[in-house]
């Protein structure tokens, strides 16, 4: 009796050890949505510090969130004081259409970066865009919290 | 690049008996066919001097085995027959291939029975094959052909298609290939190359080493080029590949991306979008004098282009109502009409080669389906539904269509696949196409041997 408890005890005491790494180890999501665009920081990147590198779209849009426009004004300020720096946008899609319509659709979404940045004032010289259509996912999930952080616009240093 | 031959077959007809149409059988194909054709495939005796000696140069023990088990895997994968297992056959081969006892192979329910000749003549491979209904006691069909000992299976390929032509009444689809994309590698990384196989899954080969990544290869009428969109030093460009020489070039060298390649029905041109500050657009290259015409002009996405057989039409898919739909416009661009009206969104058309249906990919309510619409949109017909597909591609006769379908992950993004799948017109006879590596964007050859 005593032996089953000490080994119900222990059984608990390996329980609570294997939860907390468990937590531990394993990131906390904070990733959440605004309707069904990405407002998480999960899988963003940062220029320097407090300039993130991405931004996120709606399904099947490429109009900038007032979120995604901060981001960009940040980044253009960035630029701005780093004047030697080219950058690439790459577009993304999600997995949930054609291949062919998705090419098109990432390039849309990263023109529509790059517009947003040549208003501040960065010559579209430094800018080159490439789509990647449905070809690149950060999140290999099937789930509307990947996709949207799939639906992307990531700005990449050229230099 | 690997250089990969054709080798053309000199086939000629040995003895045709007029064929007359008093009660022979017939395959109708226009429907689901639930109840395939019993037939038999009797294996094509060889003598021993002639096995010896292709044992020796194919390394096969007996090759007139082989061939007649391509025509059976052929035969039932078209859904339409059924071929009979060999452990019932009473009659030998050899005997069978003179003169058929039709009461053996009437016992054994069999409908048509397939007999032939296997020789080496002069270094070459000849084969004969006859047709005979059973019922009937007749012989429907007889024919030789001599080649290359290495074209065995183009062998079992050609009997499958003049088998499956005399029967059904339509153009076979067995001497064929697919080029397509291998994938692999974690879905975040995918290793992308572009693989060519026989429509078996025979003789695959990769004819890109996946440093780019690649997509959407298609073939030209003549199935020798391939037009294809590679990612070479990350400028997504349309290129042109010769599948014979290994060539390969540069045609949509635009300031942007140009993706959605299709050849024009004469070959003569390249269909494709060119994507530029946001908006994408059809374009057409003539391949002879690289002269350029736009042919949509709209700040919406118009892309997957796709050609009637005529030359006449373009279908495509376009955003400009808000959502991808298709439409069908003239050659030349003008008088566009939308097509698509039912719920959900629509893309990648392609027209089939009778020119009479249009294949495409359905997005509604989280389901993909692949489905055939007439060239006016109407009788929209679904034949599959999915977690994910699209990308149909038309057999030769237009009597099938491959596409490929992706799976969903667990909730720990695991267990991502992409495969190739078939399906009839008619929507019965789904099967996955075996490829080495996963497999997506499968393009079908024209008949070859034709």
């Amino acid at each position: 009796m005593k032996l089953n408890i000490i080994l119900k005890n222990v059984f608990l005491v390996v329980l609570a050890c294997f939860v907390l790494s468990a937590c531990a180890t394993k990131k906390v999501t904070t990733g959440q949505m605004q309707g069904d665009v990405y407002t998480g920081t999960d899988t963003v990147e940062y220029l320097a510090s407090g300039v993130p590198d991405r931004v996120f779209f709606a399904t099947n849009e490429s109009v900038l969130t007032t979120a995604s426009r901060e981001t960009l004004r940040k980044q253009a300020a960035w630029l701005r004081k780093n004047s030697d720096v080219t950058i690439v946008l790459e577009g993304h899609a999600d997995e949930r259409g054609t291949r062919e319509y998705n090419l098109a659709l990432g390039e849309r979404r990263a023109n529509a970066a790059k517009d947003y940045l040549m208003t501040y004032g960065i010559s579209s010289d430094r800018i080159s865009v490439l789509s990647y259509g449905k070809e690149r996912p950060v999140d290999s999930g099937s789930n509307p919290l990947a996709w949207s952080k799939n639906r992307r616009s990531v700005t990449v240093k050229a230099n | 690049m690997k250089r990969i031959k054709f080798f053309f077959i000199s086939y000629f007809i040995i003895i045709l008996f007029p064929i007359k149409s008093y009660g022979l059988i017939e395959v109708d194909i226009t429907r689901g066919n639930l109840n395939p054709l019993p037939l038999a495939v009797s294996p094509l005796s060889i003598d021993e001097k002639s096995k010896k000696s292709f044992e020796k140069i194919l390394n096969k023990q007996n090759i007139g085995d082989e061939i007649s088990l391509i025509v059976e895997n052929n035969l039932r994968t078209s859904g339409l027959f059924n071929p009979l297992n060999k452990d019932a056959f009473l009659q030998a081969p050899d005997i069978a291939n003179l003169k058929p006892r039709f009461e053996d192979w009437n016992l054994i329910k069999a409908q048509a029975l397939i007999t032939g000749k296997v020789n080496f003549i002069d270094e070459k491979l000849r084969v004969e094959f006859r047709l005979w209904d059973v019922l009937a006691g007749k012989e429907m069909m007889a024919l030789a052909f001599t080649t290359v000992p290495n074209n065995w299976r183009r062998v079992g390929h050609i009997i499958s298609d003049k088998v499956y032509e005399r029967l059904t009444g339509e153009k076979g689809y067995f001497d064929t290939r697919i080029i397509y994309v291998s994938e692999e590698g974690p879905k975040t990384k995918r290793i992308k190359k572009l693989a060519i196989m026989d429509q078996d899954g025979a003789n695959n080969k990769f004819l890109t080493l996946g440093n780019e990544l690649v997509l959407t290869p298609r073939f030209n009428p003549t199935s020798q080029m391939v037009t294809y969109l590679s990612y070479f030093r990350n400028l997504p460009r349309v290129y042109l590949l010769d599948i014979e020489t290994g060539m390969q070039e540069v045609v949509g060298d635009f300031p942007g991306m140009t993706f959605a390649p299709r050849f024009s029905p004469d070959g003569k041109k390249i269909i494709m979008s060119f994507a530029k500050d946001g908006n994408s657009e059809i374009y057409t290259m003539d391949l002879e004098n690289r002269i350029v015409e736009k042919i949509t002009n709209h700040p919406s996405i118009d892309t997957s282009p796709s050609y009637s057989p005529d030359g006449k039409y373009i279908s495509f898919n376009s955003d400009r109502s808000g959502y991808q739909q298709i439409y069908v416009m003239n050659s030349d661009g003008s008088n566009v009409k939308r097509i698509s009206f039912g719920s959900g969104i629509y893309g990648t058309p392609v027209w089939s080669p009778r020119g009479d249906l249009i294949a495409f990919t359905k997005l509604h309510k989280g389901k993909f389906y692949i489905g055939v619409m007439r060239t006016d949109g109407k009788g929209e017909r679904l034949l599959t539904e999915n977690f994910y597909q699209e990308a149909p591609s038309w057999s030769p006769n237009g009597r099938v269509l491959i596409f490929y379908r992706e799976t969903k992950t667990d909730a720990a993004g695991k267990g991502f696949s992409a495969k190739l799948w078939s399906i009839d017109l008619t929507g019965y006879n789904e099967r996955m196409v075996r490829t080495p590596t996963d497999g997506s964007d499968p393009s079908w050859s024209s008949l070859l041997s034709n």
